[in-house]
């Protein structure tokens, strides 16, 4: 890495140096284009977020994709039920990578007040991959921007190269999740092993 | 979306219209043939949204039915309050405090307010003109949110009525902050008007587009806005009397044709009405408990029976059927959902018209898709 005194020699030269990682990123956690993908009422909380008062745009995430291959952030605000889970997942597969989940509201972390429910999934990470969970039911416009906030912070650490690069820079990866089918009682599976892992609860841990 | 060559008619294609579509407001889904851009048939798909709602209030407490009736029509939380608190009032025979029959008066209009200006929004980002008009709108509905805040705690899932009463009393100087919100609430109207009603295109996307007759409105069970939009002079508050309405002075606003500029119209005149009321209401707000000391709300019973109570709200009749056993569960928990019923007559309003039109037919019924699916 560069010297810090070099570096800020440099800059006072009008000289900017940064590590093609450093710049890549910065790209792209400056300007992150949401889908535009509302699924319940948590849906209305992120509108609000992006109108005057919250006003996203200061986020660089203010341009909303009605498109899936056009978005890199999923924002997934709302109630997955079981009939619309395989939708998610395919709208995530039909995402360009790289490409990011927000898990909005307690619905799309766990079910939330709808957990008991017959067809309510218990949580989107059970078919694809969260990169940030907002509790709340509905969590407030300023709980969304502090996720957006942590998002890229994330996206400021990740590497491209190397034995720690990055999910979207790992081509031993697999490019499609499987979508889930109806099945009989369920979705068929019920989970994607590969992406839901659970930590183990506490008592289970001892 | 998806494209496929139809299998009635090589003319003919078939479109999948949503669940994903930024126009359906939520997940609803259409799969629309068309002939041309012209829509031949059109058949909605329910249940992305259906989060067992019936189910789950049959399951738990009375008073436990309360904060879920929050996320049914999640843009008016106060309402659906209000309509589940009447009918379990009727059921049970149960007296309102008549402060709180005020204060439920004053949020049921807020909440019309706040509805009838999304919608204002939503309607325009139908039509192609995304961002400005929401951003308008969402302005205006931030302020009476706040209100909302203040009063129960929360923005949108306020959970505040109770049976005989509200949960809370009204914090100091809310009364004052609204009444500064009411007075200003008709300047912001106007701005709208000025911006919209006379604005060409938006008489061209609308005028004309997918007229009801009375007749058709009435068989197809239509409520609410889209009723009187086509002519119809049928509203709750005047025909129940439910609460306190027979206090106040308002008019009921109607359309003519029923098309889609008059279902636009009707809301920003219904908005008008509301601000009559609530500046009726501010001013005689009597003093006194907020809730009737006698009703009961944590291990409450009803007698066995049965009862159906509706109120107008800002969609549409919403109405709750209750069956009681006499245990401390509902035996039948049953929502009658305005947005699902006005829905009856969408294939009869969308076939020949184009295909740009269907989301604006849709977005001027005014649909919530957790009400509809529940
Ligand atoms: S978390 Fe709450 S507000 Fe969000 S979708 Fe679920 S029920 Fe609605």
């Amino acid at each position: 890495m560069l010297d810090e005194d070099l570096r800020s020699d440099l800059q006072k030269r009008g000289i900017f140096v940064a590590s093609f990682e450093d710049l890549y990123n910065w790209g792209r956690k400056s300007s992150l284009w949401p889908l535009q993908f509302g699924l319940a009422c948590c849906a209305i909380e992120m509108i609000a977020t992006a109108a005057a008062r919250f006003d996203m745009a200061r986020f660089g995430a203010e341009v909303f994709r009605p498109s899936p291959r056009q978005a890199d952030l999923m924002i997934i605000a709302g109630t997955v039920t079981k009939k619309m889970a395989p939708l998610v997942v395919r709208l995530y597969n039909q995402m360009a990578e790289p490409k990011y989940v927000i898990a909005m509201g307690a619905c799309a972390i766990s079910g939330g007040p709808f957990k008991e429910g017959y067809n309510v999934l218990k949580g989107i990470d059970r078919y694809i991959p969260v990169d940030v969970a907002i509790p709340g039911c509905p969590p407030r416009p300023e709980a969304l921007l502090e996720g957006l906030i942590k998002l890229q912070k994330k996206i400021e650490g990740q590497r491209l190269f190397g034995p720690n690069r990055a999910r979207h820079a790992d081509t031993r990866d697999a490019a499609d999740y499987p979508v889930p089918s109806y099945g009989a009682h369920d979705l068929e599976p019920p989970m994607n092993p590969a992406v839901f892992k659970p930590e183990p609860s506490r008592r289970e841990a001892e | 979306m998806s494209f496929l060559p139809s299998l009635e008619s090589p003319q003919t294609i078939d479109v999948s219209l949503g669940p994903q579509h930024p126009s359906t407001h939520g997940v609803f889904r259409m799969n629309v043939t068309l002939d041309g851009e012209t829509v031949t048939r059109l058949q909605p798909v329910f249940g992305y949204l259906h989060r067992n709602h019936e189910k789950i209030a049959e399951g738990n407490s009375w008073l436990a039915a309360m904060p879920y009736t929050d996320r049914l029509d999640y843009i008016c939380p106060l309402t659906n309050n209000w309509a589940y608190a009447l009918a379990v009032e009727k059921l049970a025979g149960i007296e309102v405090a008549e402060r709180a029959e005020f204060i439920r008066v004053i949020t049921a209009e807020l909440t019309r307010l706040q509805n009838h200006v999304a919608f204002l929004g939503f309607v325009l980002g139908d039509m192609g003109a995304w961002g400005t008009a929401l951003m308008y709108a969402f302005r205006e509905r931030e302020k009476i949110l706040d209100l909302f805040e203040s009063l129960t705690g929360a923005r949108m899932m306020c959970n505040y009525m109770r049976f005989g009463g509200c949960r809370c009393d009204l914090p100091p100087g809310w009364l004052d902050t609204t009444r500064k919100l009411v007075d200003g609430f008709p300047k912001f109207l106007d701005e709208m008007e000025a911006l919209l009603t006379g604005n060409e295109i938006l008489l061209a996307r609308l005028q004309g587009v997918a007229p009801m007759t009375a007749d058709r409105a009435i068989n197809g069970g239509m409520s609410g806005p889209v009723l009187r939009a086509a002519g119809v002079d049928y509203d709750i508050r005047k025909v129940d009397n439910y609460g306190i309405y027979n206090r106040f002075k308002f008019r009921v606003p109607r359309g003519t044709v029923g098309d889609c500029y008059d279902r636009f119209m009707i809301r920003v005149l219904e908005a008008r009405e509301s601000v009559g009321i609530l500046k009726q209401a501010i001013a005689v707000i009597p003093e006194g408990p907020v809730v009737n000391p006698k009703a009961k709300q944590r291990g409450f019973r009803p007698p066995a029976g049965e009862a159906y109570g509706r109120i107008e709200g800002p969609k549409g009749e919403l109405g709750f059927y209750l069956i009681a056993d006499g245990s401390d569960k509902p035996y039948r928990f049953r929502i009658r959902p305005p947005s699902l019923i006005n829905l009856t007559l969408l294939e009869e309003l969308c076939v020949g018209t184009k295909i740009a039109d269907v989301m604006v037919i849709l977005g001027s019924i005014d649909i919530v898709l957790g009400e509809v699916d529940r």
